[in-house]
């Protein structure tokens, strides 16, 4: 079976049209999400791999298993609650496995008003994450000062650290977060970001 | 060093302001003679009475005002001993003094409010109050970060709620409003925390450990240091501020109604409650009372809304010892109550629905029928987890006797709300005061014995039913008919076709977004009960389109001054359950 060319399309795999998933040469591989159909190097290997290029496989492994860190201050933060929680459930992204230590986490949400006397933390936490690190500004407040033009409000957080997806807000609805996250997974799928 | 920021900040240049009426509050008659007999009981040279004010009002000399509060404490037939409120005003013109220092304390066995005012400037400080009332003991550092004005003898007088890098004093008038400070790491002050009574015969080192201000269990942005013995804690510090918007002096650069989405932001699992409380305020001062509909649609919504406070609550504080599926589970009703908030305005958790003299917009067609169903389907949701926890031996375990707060201390701490409910004492401001209506409902107060974190989880619980309760009648006596909102051009905007098809409402609706309410010069304080207890605002007004001053009486701010003194004494993993008991709100907890 010939091998076709890789072409530099959105999608990592490399797609063919050829048998349903799980039949035929390919019977036994795990489906990706999305893939009905995928390209299958034939040799004497067996059939047991797929040729493409590794940093696209890193990029969609890591799109689809962010680990979030809510650095939740403020109401933002609740209704990153309601993301993940029962009704949204970002569990159906990937996104679901919260951890509260910037240790263990790739994906950074500033959640709420950042104000002056909290931004060293969120600086130091920042830093504490390893990489490859994303953030997500979520609401008006973390991405401007929203409407507290006031002598405590940090006027947004890339005053002190950089920002991926900004996502809109007062506070953004949970399809709103969801809709930035995703957007976020689209933008490390096509290897735009990647600290 | 720390770096200075100045953004600018436009002043108000627009006309001079024409209402300067001064402000008469309703059954003045009562409020004198209350504070006659008040004032005899008092009576000194040095304490003069201020007619005309909303609450029994006395102006008393600086040096003399510890005194003036024993007596007003230790008075049998007074026995004002909850500490309410307390907080400065600066005039920064008045040659006798410039700042106001107004405290507010409430009788429970009267069920009555009094204010004093103390003149002072920057160079004299007040005495200090703590020994008296423990509740005032954050109220003095605020005063003192806010304004500036010392307190000789308190024990921890240094900035609360800004940072250890800020210059000035934000509050006063002539700070400019944007003005910020830059903090950097190695300006934060180390916490050490306090220990006291204890005999160093353990085994074991002292650890001191940092809690937060970002960690899973705070729930927001709070910093606790505690010092251990092992797994006890010995010794506790807290540090507040993480999420201080600067609502106070955001109040004094917007309109009246602008005003309204700052306050959304207070308490934001309870964001009607807060609209409501500041909205009655500012028509108080105007004298005027939302009509009927408006003031039933909200009656409903605060009644939901503190359903879902609560569930927030009991759902979060199960998360924190461990039993994750009462989180997921608690969620759900949630979600449906922000869902009819949303048809009515098309917000969820902040959404600004009041407007100053009623609401922003009418409820939809089917809003009762949606309430109802809201109504037949939380109570499964409340059994269930009650269930699945109230006789739980292991949630009993972790929570009786845990985070124990006596009556006598809590009234003595400014508690109010289910907290205070829950060591027994019956206070609840929609009984003792009621507004939209409250008088007309049979419900009752749950009241806990033991004033542990069972306990208030037992009366969380026992709220929520009564909520329903209340929601219920509210449902059978249906919907008013009626306009929104009160018909007052200088107050309530005309509506969209009138502006857009009459000169007169054009005109109206011009002077009124450009110029604003102007109430009538004077100050007012009311008060609501909000999901964490007495929710109290107060307005000042010049006359002009921006208030002078507003202050809010934040619940969690007393409340939480008690924490240390509660988990003293008992391990990490009981603290964090307890904290979560209390549901401390970060935005309102920081204002």
């Amino acid at each position: 079976m010939a091998t076709d060319k890789v072409e530099a399309s959105g999608s990592i795999i490399n797609r063919r049209q050829a048998q349903l998933a799980g039949e035929g040469s390919e019977k036994g591989m795990l489906t990706l999400p999305g893939e009905s159909a995928r390209q299958v190097a034939g040799d004497d290997l067996g059939n047991s791999y797929i040729t493409t290029k590794f940093d696209m496989v890193a990029n969609w492994a890591r799109g689809n298993s962010l680990w979030p860190l809510p650095f939740g201050t403020a109401c933002c933060a609740i209704e990153f609650m309601s993301m993940v929680s029962s009704h949204y459930d970002i569990s159906r992204f990937g996104a679901e496995v919260v951890r509260f230590s910037p240790r263990q986490s790739d994906l950074l949400i500033v959640a709420g008003t950042i104000v002056d006397k909290i931004a060293p933390v969120l600086k130091k936490i920042y830093e504490q994450m390893p990489e490859p690190k994303y953030v997500v500004a979520m609401g008006a407040c973390a991405t401007s000062g929203g409407f507290y033009r006031a002598y405590h409000v940090m006027q947004g957080i890339d005053e002190i650290i950089p920002v991926d997806i900004w996502v809109p807000g007062c506070p953004p609805t949970p399809d709103g977060l969801m809709y930035g996250i995703l957007k976020l997974k689209e933008k490390i799928e096509r290897g735009e970001i990647g600290r | 060093m720390s770096t200075l920021i100045r953004q600018s900040a436009t002043p108000y240049t627009g006309p001079a302001p024409t209402n300067r009426t001064p402000y008469i509050p309703t059954n003045l008659e009562a409020i004198h003679a209350r504070q006659d007999v008040i004032g005899a009981r008092i009576a000194a040279p040095h304490v003069s009475l201020e007619r005309d004010a909303d609450l029994p009002t006395f102006l008393v000399e600086r040096e003399r005002i510890v005194d003036v509060l024993r007596t007003l404490h230790d008075d049998p037939e007074l026995a004002f001993t909850m500490p309410l409120d307390l907080f400065g005003v600066d005039y920064p013109n008045r040659p006798e003094g410039r700042f106001d220092v107004v405290y507010q304390l409430y009788s429970l066995k009267n069920n009555e409010r009094v204010r004093l005012k103390v003149r002072t400037d920057e160079d004299h400080a007040l005495p200090t109050s703590y020994p008296l009332f423990k509740g005032f003991d954050w109220f003095e550092r605020e005063v003192f970060d806010m304004f500036g004005v010392r307190f000789e003898g308190h024990p921890n007088l240094r900035r609360i709620l800004t940072h250890e890098a800020f210059r000035g004093h934000p509050l006063r008038k002539d700070y400019d409003p944007a003005q910020r400070w830059i903090l950097t790491e190695k300006d934060i002050a180390v916490i050490v925390p306090v220990v006291e009574d204890h005999d160093d015969e353990s085994e074991f080192e002292q650890v001191t450990l940092n809690l937060g201000p970002s960690h899973p269990a705070t729930h927001g942005t709070l910093r606790v240091v505690v010092t251990l013995d092992g797994e006890t804690i010995i010794g506790a510090g807290t540090e507040i501020g993480y999420l201080h918007r600067c609502f106070e002096k955001m109040c004094e650069t917007h309109t009246y109604n602008q005003v309204i989405p700052f306050t959304d932001r207070l308490n934001y699992m309870s964001a009607i409650i807060n609209n409501v409380g500041y909205c009655m305020t500012v028509e108080k001062l105007l004298g005027i009372q939302a009509p009927a509909r408006a003031q039933h649609i909200l009656l409903i919504l605060s009644e939901l809304m503190r359903i879902a406070d609560h569930l927030v609550c009991i759902g979060t504080n199960l998360v924190d010892m461990g039993a994750l599926t009462n989180f997921w589970y608690l969620f759900q009703p949630r979600e449906e109550i922000y869902g009819l908030v949303e048809s009515c305005c098309g917000a969820r958790l902040l959404p600004t629905y009041t407007r100053v003299g009623g609401l922003a917009i009418d409820a939809p067609h089917d809003f009762m029928e949606q309430a109802q169903r809201l109504v037949n389907m939380i109570p499964k949701y409340i059994n269930d987890v009650d269930k699945l926890v109230g006789r739980n031996r292991i949630f009993m375990d972790r929570t009786i006797g845990i985070g124990k707060v006596t009556a006598a201390e809590a009234i003595n701490f400014g508690f109010t709300g289910p907290c205070l409910r829950a060591c027994g004492v019956p206070h609840d401001v929609r009984k003792t005061s009621p507004y939209i209506g409250y008088d007309t409902y049979d419900f009752d107060i749950p009241v806990a014995d033991g004033g542990d974190t069972y306990a208030r989880y037992q009366v969380r619980m026992e709220e929520m039913r009564q909520s329903l309760r209340i929601l219920q009648q509210a449902i059978n006596r249906g919907l008013p008919d009626g306009p929104v909102i009160v018909d007052d051009p200088y107050i309530a905007a005309p509506p969209k076709e009138k502006v857009y098809n009459e000169m007169e409402s054009l005109i109206y609706h011009f002077k009124l977004i450009m110029h604003g309410i102007q109430p009538p010069v004077g100050e007012t304080y009311f008060q609501v009960e909000g999901g964490n207890g007495e929710l109290g605002f107060y307005v000042i007004s010049d006359g002009t389109k921006n208030p002078y001053r507003v202050r809010v009486r934040p619940p969690c701010f007393a409340i939480y001054q008690a924490y240390t003194k509660m988990i003293t004494g008992q391990t990490i993993a009981d603290a964090i359950a307890t904290l979560g008991s209390l549901n401390i709100i970060a935005g309102e907890l920081d204002h």
